[in-house]
């Protein structure tokens, strides 16, 4: 599983890539995470709000920093 | 079936228990005054009418007052927000003309979710969809200027008449700089990049239930109000300060009517501060208290909240210097303006 995190670097992106994480621990999945900081890049996936999470090159959540919990649904979806 | 039914008339009677936190809101906020002059009578060796008494008496009753009105008002804007979106308010934006185009960005500015560190993102989006430059600006301007936090204070410790006469002047302010910079033609001083983007397909909106949305309203109280509550006892500490000590028309010499150069100097000052509005507008309040124009007072506070430098710094990776300037010098003419106006008027 490849996960993305799009963001430019603010708190609530560090937040979401703290909470990915804890997710992909507790699920104990096998996923790499990458933090996606270039905003050409970012505008790519049609997101115009920052933070998003991004699963095998789909947009699955942006514009806020879910639970822990509901990054795990996102992620198990 | 009957015992479902009574299970679930349970669950929505457990779900929406928290609603009867609001008649003891009201219970509580309309009895503050009396509960304040109790708990300053009942401190033991305060002597009424003293400076020390009066400033202490004013921040007991200021900050749980604030406090409140910022958590119900939080409360209510973060459920009418969940019902707009950036990616809305720019389908609704594409293809307005100039004027229409600028009255309608700034008015979503003041409802649809913002936040500085998405200004570029959101920028790009609005940009890339064909949305022109000088419409841009008008949702660029309006959305931090007017914000929850300080049309509440405003109302809170100035009354409804201020806080209405800061979002109308306020919205004036997006629509014409933004129509401005519409005129200007300025498209040279965006970085080329930005309209070579190729954005990618937008993905599918959230369906939101109406709990989901009530959630959101929490969220964002325990977020902002967990993020402003200390500029709001900070800021009435330092106004209760002002309220107590500082002598009646202190400020009049040099923040009052006849200093009119203190309208444009109050702007100036205002950009390279950057405070939120929960810290700066308990001072302002007790500055006016004490001799400060309304107008010179107003234009302190919408430089302040409104042109942020560092907000000026996130825009630089999309916008040319010259840009940025024009941008500062158009806004900051505007909040002048309505500087001179309220002195004048009032």
């Amino acid at each position: 599983m490849e996960i993305k995190i799009l963001g430019t670097g603010c708190s609530s992106c560090k937040n979401l890539e703290k909470a990915t994480r804890e997710a992909i621990a507790e699920l104990k999945l096998d996923a790499s995470v990458v933090k996606e900081e270039d905003i050409v890049k970012i505008m790519s996936y049609g997101v115009m709000r920052t933070p998003a999470l991004v699963v095998n090159e789909k947009v699955v959540m942006y514009g806020r920093v879910p639970s822990v919990n509901e990054i795990k649904e996102l992620l198990l979806k | 079936m009957a015992q479902n039914n009574f299970l679930s008339g349970q669950i929505i009677r457990v779900k929406y228990a928290y609603l009867l936190l609001l008649p003891l809101w009201l219970l509580l906020y309309v009895n503050l005054k009396w509960i304040t002059d109790r708990v300053v009578e009942n401190i033991p060796g305060l002597t009424a009418g003293t400076h020390f008494t009066e400033a202490l008496r004013f921040f007991i009753f200021e900050v749980p007052k604030v406090l409140m009105l910022l958590t119900l008002i939080i409360f209510i804007v973060g459920i009418i927000r969940s019902y707009f979106s950036p990616e809305r308010t720019r389908k609704a934006l594409e293809g307005k003309p100039l004027f229409t185009g600028n009255v309608m960005a700034a008015t979503l500015g003041i409802v649809t979710p913002f936040c500085s560190c998405s200004a570029i993102p959101l920028f790009l989006g609005f940009i890339e969809s064909g949305i022109p430059l000088g419409v841009t600006f008008s949702f660029l301007i309006a959305a931090p200027m007017i914000n929850e936090v300080a049309v509440v204070l405003l109302f809170g410790l100035f009354g409804w008449k201020t806080a209405l006469i800061y979002v109308a002047t306020g919205l004036a302010i997006a629509i014409t700089a933004g129509w401005v910079i519409g005129r200007l033609k300025l498209e040279k001083w965006v970085e080329p990049w930005v309209y070579k983007l190729q954005a990618g397909s937008h993905p599918e909106d959230e369906k939101l239930t109406f709990e989901a949305r009530l959630k959101t309203g929490f969220g964002a109280v325990k977020e902002i109000v967990g993020k402003v509550w200390i500029y709001v006892v900070i800021g009435i500490a330092v106004g209760a300060g002002v309220h107590g000590y500082v002598p009646q028309d202190f400020m009049a010499s040099f923040m009052g009517k006849s200093a009119w150069y203190s309208v444009p100097l109050s702007v100036l000052i205002g950009i390279p501060l950057y405070s939120n509005a929960a810290g700066i507008i308990p001072i302002v309040s007790a500055l006016i208290e004490k001799g400060a124009a309304l107008g010179t007072a107003l234009a302190f506070m919408m430089s302040v909240i409104g042109l942020s430098l560092p907000e000026m710094i996130i825009l630089r990776k999309v916008l040319k210097l010259p840009l940025i300037f024009t941008f500062i010098g158009v806004v900051g003419t505007g909040i002048i303006l309505v500087g001179f106006l309220f002195n004048y008027i009032f």
